[in-house]
């Protein structure tokens, strides 16, 4: 899997970046999928969060992205942190406490990051990171850069007072950012329409920010693409951020503890019906793409991400000395001169 | 040597490390062309400019959030938040954010910021304007705190912390910021995580930080007409914190005390109090003794609030007892 920005005009994707789209949902889908068999064996401890079924919204954002670009995320971050071409081997071992983990053991699931790659963190606090992608857009417009930011929360952070002050903050300054709200229609295990004032909680309340409102299908990889297109040349031309709301649904509960059982049957069999990779996959098809191309992809994302999977299992866990490591710049951990 | 109130030391500071480096940009509240409501960045406005020194809303996960993201990312941001109390509301970014996002990250990013408060009470603000909260962000691992008593201070520390490549909470005093000094002339910068003796003397040891320290200054000089010759210890840096001079005062004199503004519950003086205790016991004639404002949120009245607060009278009163 690659993170190399195709260089697209808004608009409809040309066919390579469509074909890099699908690769990255499948290498997403299968990375989670074994994510979600070691959590059964007991391997990832606490709890991780998966976003099977959200695929395309990460990889219609990332294939908008260049190098310099930075994206920030929820703790349901694997298919963001990948979708910028982070270390799959890096990531399990994060997920399984190594010391080869991207962030050497001390991050874990929900703080998934890779600096080098643009993916400037996994946040875990409901919202916390809207203000802190104004701030790296703004960091950015100072150094005159034409870099954007992704940023990417839940239908739940809409609520958060952090949502509030960093969309204001990013409209007022006209700050690069895309900001991704990703609808899954639960708020971790309540439905967002019972605890939310409008019906779309990202798009209804655009205006409030001087900002157009834009819905979409999350589950389309082409409709992402094309809205994070026309989003992104917005903001590098300086004309400010936009807010997205995607619809989109997850195939799982809200962590691996939660088997979701508060979701309506139907519904969750009318979101499976609209898993992104199928909708694609069949597009791709019934637009002549030669299936054995997609077979391949399919059949080699399974090899990588078994590969990645056991070189994170043979790894060692991390020493003890690390734990006072790299709390100051310095690398030390003192709190005494 | 020019002589500068604490609060233009303040902007002294800001403006010396924004002249030297384009990477340090201010934001916050009223911080532009009105210079903070304290007036402690006057000038630099005019002479930096509205793009780096800009106006917030009011806003304070916004501002600090966007320092945060900011020094994730080349600058070097200086956010104000107006009242030290204020920081309750954007404490997840401080604690949860700024101070463990490196750590988490496993050294990934570095967050060179600065967040410059007005701490302290001593003005009848009433008690959601006047705490003093420098044990909040000591408790929190990944935060340095820095707590200047004098205006050569404030200038020295405040440019020392913009240097600094962590976080750090810089508590200015708000009773402190209309004090008069002499400050170094040129280029001024100190270390952080250096005590200063600010008086020697043979008999017991007052450890003190920001608006105590003059007040423990004074409760010397009557001390001393007691027959009591005290050390004054300006602690200027909770973290990191400067264990070696504490102790080589405290080991001179045999006796401690700690001057407080905080309230009494784990105020800073009980983590020194207690490492004391761990690693210098053997000196000790006596135990530490705290002198704080009693545990209650502090009054707003100037009769209640002057006894909250440490004065010089109590310094010397508890001084007196306890070496009686």
């Amino acid at each position: 899997m690659t993170s190399t920005p195709i260089g697209t005009t808004p608009g409809r994707a040309d066919q390579a970046t469509r074909v890099q789209m699908y690769e990255q949902m499948v290498h997403i889908r299968s990375f989670e999928k074994r994510v979600l068999a070691l959590f059964h064996q007991g391997l990832v401890p606490a709890t991780s969060h998966l976003s099977t079924g959200m695929e395309a919204i990460a990889v219609g954002v990332a294939a908008n992205l260049r190098p310099g670009d930075s994206t920030l995320c929820t703790y349901r971050g694997h298919a963001h942190v990948l979708a910028r071409g982070s270390s799959m081997e890096a990531m399990f071992a994060e997920l399984i406490g190594r010391a080869t983990g991207l962030l050497g053991g001390k991050g874990g699931s929900m703080h998934l990051a890779s600096a080098e790659h643009g993916a400037l963190g996994s946040y875990a606090i409901v919202g916390a990171h809207i203000p802190i992608a104004a701030g790296v857009a703004w960091s950015a417009q100072y150094r005159n850069t034409d870099q954007v930011v992704a940023c990417f929360f839940g239908d739940g952070a809409t609520n958060i007072g952090a949502f509030h002050e960093g969309l204001n903050l990013a409209a007022v300054w006209k700050l690069p950012v895309v900001f991704v709200c990703e609808n899954n229609r639960y708020m971790e295990y309540t439905p967002i329409g019972s605890v939310t004032a409008v019906a779309h909680p990202a798009a209804d309340r655009a205006r409030a920010y001087g900002l157009e409102p834009v819905l979409i299908d999350g589950n389309d990889a082409d409709v992402v693409f094309t809205a994070a297109a026309e989003a992104c040349s917005r903001a590098r031309a300086g004309d400010g951020p936009t807010l997205i709301e995607a619809e989109t649904y997850r195939h799982f509960g809200h962590s691996n503890s939660d088997p979701a059982k508060y979701r309506p049957e139907a519904e969750v069999e009318e979101w499976l019906e609209r898993d992104p990779i199928t909708i694609y996959r069949s597009r791709l098809l019934a637009e002549g793409l030669d299936e054995s191309v997609l077979t391949q992809i399919d059949v080699s994302a399974d090899d990588a991400v078994e590969q990645a999977a056991s070189a994170a299992l043979a790894a060692p866990v991390p020493t003890v000395d690390e734990i006072e490591k790299n709390v100051w710049a310095d690398g030390s951990g003192s709190w005494r001169s | 040597m020019a002589e500068l109130t604490y609060r233009q030391a303040i902007a002294a500071g800001i403006a010396q490390e924004m002249g030297r480096d384009p990477s340090v940009v201010l934001l916050g509240e009223d911080v532009g062309a009105a210079a903070g409501v304290f007036k402690t960045y006057s000038g630099l406005y005019k002479q930096f400019g509205p793009t780096r020194v800009r106006d917030t809303p009011i806003s304070e996960e916004a501002i600090v959030g966007a320092a945060i993201g900011a020094a994730m990312t080349g600058l070097r941001p200086v956010a104000d938040i107006m009242f030290a109390d204020f920081l309750a509301t954007c404490w997840d970014m401080v604690a949860n954010q700024a101070a463990k996002t490196r750590y988490m990250l496993d050294g990934q990013v570095t967050l060179p910021l600065v967040i410059v408060t007005g701490n302290g009470g001593g003005l009848r603000f009433g008690a959601q304007h006047s705490q003093s909260l420098e044990n909040w962000a000591m408790a929190v691992p990944g935060l340095k705190v820095v707590a200047p008593s004098t205006p050569a201070d404030a200038f020295g520390l405040l440019a020392a912390s913009i240097r600094d490549p962590d976080p750090v909470l810089f508590f200015g005093h708000k009773a402190l910021y209309a004090v008069k000094a002499s400050v170094p002339d040129g280029e001024h910068v100190e270390a952080l995580g250096r005590a200063v003796i600010r008086r020697e003397g043979k008999d017991v040891t007052l450890l003190a930080l920001a608006a105590m320290v003059p007040r423990a200054l004074a409760a010397a000089e009557v001390l001393a007409e007691h027959g009591i010759d005290a050390t004054v210890v300006d602690l200027r840096t909770l973290v990191p914190l400067d264990t070696a001079t504490i102790f080589e005062a405290v080991s001179r004199t045999g006796v401690a005390f700690t001057v407080e503004e905080n309230p009494r519950l784990l105020g800073w003086g009980a983590e020194i109090a207690s490492l004391i205790a761990e690693e210098c016991f053997e000196a000790l004639d006596a135990p530490v003794v705290r002198i704080t404002a009693p545990h209650v949120p502090l009054p707003a009245a100037g009769v209640l609030e002057d006894s909250a607060i440490p004065s010089v009278e109590r310094i010397c009163a508890t001084v007196l007892e306890r070496c009686a």
